[in-house]
């Protein structure tokens, strides 16, 4: 078993392969990092390995179906009669929430600003979630065939989860709004303050800052998107503050905030095509964090 | 048959197993105590066949991972070469280490390889500051010494060499 008579074992030729495939490694990360150069191949890439995801994914799904196959009955049952019961509930809410779009409307084209139009919508299903420790990912089953683009906004029934951050031909990936490296500009519903809700890392964590402690925030407030830097469309539910600490030794606030979305207990998010603005310039496309940042520097 | 293609795909299914236990979705609590399955199956790869599994399978095995991870392309084939190196430099040593050493060497590869993905990812801009990131390093050292025993069974079942 030991040193086969080929003798692939000198040292020297494994230094060679370590340093070729190292500095290989490097050139790839820098490419990476620097340039969208790389961004086919990993399309192409993904393609190959999504048999693999599926595969991974097939567990929690068959069990899933076990699940709802011994108990499906009498929990479809419950299922139909409480959504039965919300039906009334939300038409009423709908009928009441199309008379105030028509107005909002109609007072808008009074004032001369732009509409906003209702957006498009398709149900995505998820098959992967957060792979990659500390990092908030998740992968969904629809891709550039079905005209994704990377910065659409995904939502949930209860407010925004993130954007897609990754486009391949059948599954596209998302960042949601609790990764470290994801910042989506918000404004206080109640009093349109504006500010920033950086992710943590943490499943449930986010953080508000660059807000002085003079600034109007209690605890309970709930945060929307407010639409600057054009990725996310105004008005959608972000988070909910929990946490204020007002350390006279810092020159900001350290607010925490949950987010509104369930992001852990979804099997199906909703992509939006926001319907941009008509009269203004088309929104320039940058990322979350660079539009936020510009908020930041002026604070109300 | 022969030797050479059989070990190769025995050596292979593993890698594959290990590659969808660690995308397999779990519960979210579940995340931190996953161990790095994929280290693991290369470090025992390494150690016990120097000889058919070496830097360059350590890097499109990282490569893979990368691109299933869709982190950084190149950080986890970076990390995985850095492993697969220095397990093949310690190889004869690890192979005399009792298990409950083996074990601790272990710990000290996958943290130097988590390790390295921390510096790489600081670099970019993106560090995770939680300690939790280390609990992988420690749930792999206590997981090593029963893979051991799974692929040692593995490897003499098919004559892997």
């Amino acid at each position: 078993m030991l040193n086969s008579p080929g003798g692939s074992l000198h040292l020297p030729s494994i230094l060679t392969r370590f340093v070729v495939f190292s500095v290989l490694s490097v050139a790839l990360m820098m490419l990476d990092h620097r340039g969208q150069h790389l961004e086919k191949i990993r399309a192409g890439l993904s393609v190959v390995f999504y048999p693999l995801q599926i595969a991974a994914a097939l567990p929690a799904r068959t069990g899933a179906a076990i699940m709802d196959f011994i108990g499906g009955d009498r929990a479809l049952r419950e299922k139909y009669q409480r959504l039965n019961d919300e039906r009334p509930l939300l038409l009423a809410k709908l009928e009441k929430f199309e008379a105030l779009e028509a107005e909002n409307n109609h007072l808008r084209s009074l004032l001369g600003s732009a509409e906003r139009i209702a957006e498009r919508a398709v149900v995505a299903e998820l098959i992967e979630v957060s792979q990659e420790p500390f990092t908030r990912k998740i992968v969904i089953a629809k891709g550039s065939s079905d005209k994704l683009y990377v910065g659409q906004p995904i939502i949930d029934a209860y407010g925004i989860m993130g954007q897609i951050t990754q486009v391949g031909i059948l599954q596209s990936q998302a960042t949601l709004i609790t990764d470290p490296d994801h910042a989506i500009p918000v404004q206080v519903s109640r009093n349109g303050l504006r500010a920033i809700v950086f992710g943590t890392g943490e499943r449930d964590g986010l953080a508000v800052r660059y807000l002085t402690s003079s600034a109007d925030i209690r605890v309970g407030d709930t945060l929307i998107s407010s639409g600057m830097g054009g990725t996310f469309p105004f008005g959608y539910p972000v988070a909910v503050v929990s946490h204020i600490v007002n350390d006279p030794n810092e020159s900001f606030l350290d607010i925490s905030a949950r987010p509104v979305a369930h992001l852990g207990h979804n099997k199906e998010v909703l992509l939006i095509w926001p319907t941009r603005p008509t009269q203004s310039s088309p929104a320039p496309k940058v990322d979350a964090k660079t539009s936020g940042a510009k908020n930041a520097r002026k604070p109300q | 048959m022969n030797n050479i293609t059989r070990s190769r795909l025995v050596i292979a299914t593993t890698f594959l197993v290990a590659i969808l236990l660690s995308i397999l979705p779990g519960p979210d609590w579940a995340e931190q105590f996953r161990p790095n399955w994929v280290a693991l199956v290369l470090i025992y790869w390494c150690m016990a066949t120097p000889q058919r599994v070496g830097v360059g399978t350590g890097w499109v095995v990282g490569l893979v991972m990368d691109v299933l991870y869709g982190s950084l392309l190149g950080q986890q084939a970076l990390a995985k070469t850095v492993l697969a190196f220095l397990t093949l430099k310690l190889h004869l040593q690890l192979r005399m280490f009792p298990r409950w050493q083996q074990a601790v060497s272990v710990l000290v590869l996958i943290a130097s390889n988590h390790l390295l993905i921390l510096w790489v990812k600081s670099l970019v801009g993106q560090s995770p500051a939680s300690w939790t990131y280390w609990t992988p390093s420690i749930v792999s050292m206590l997981i090593w010494p029963w893979l051991f025993v799974i692929l040692r069974d593995v490897r003499r079942r098919w004559h892997v060499s």
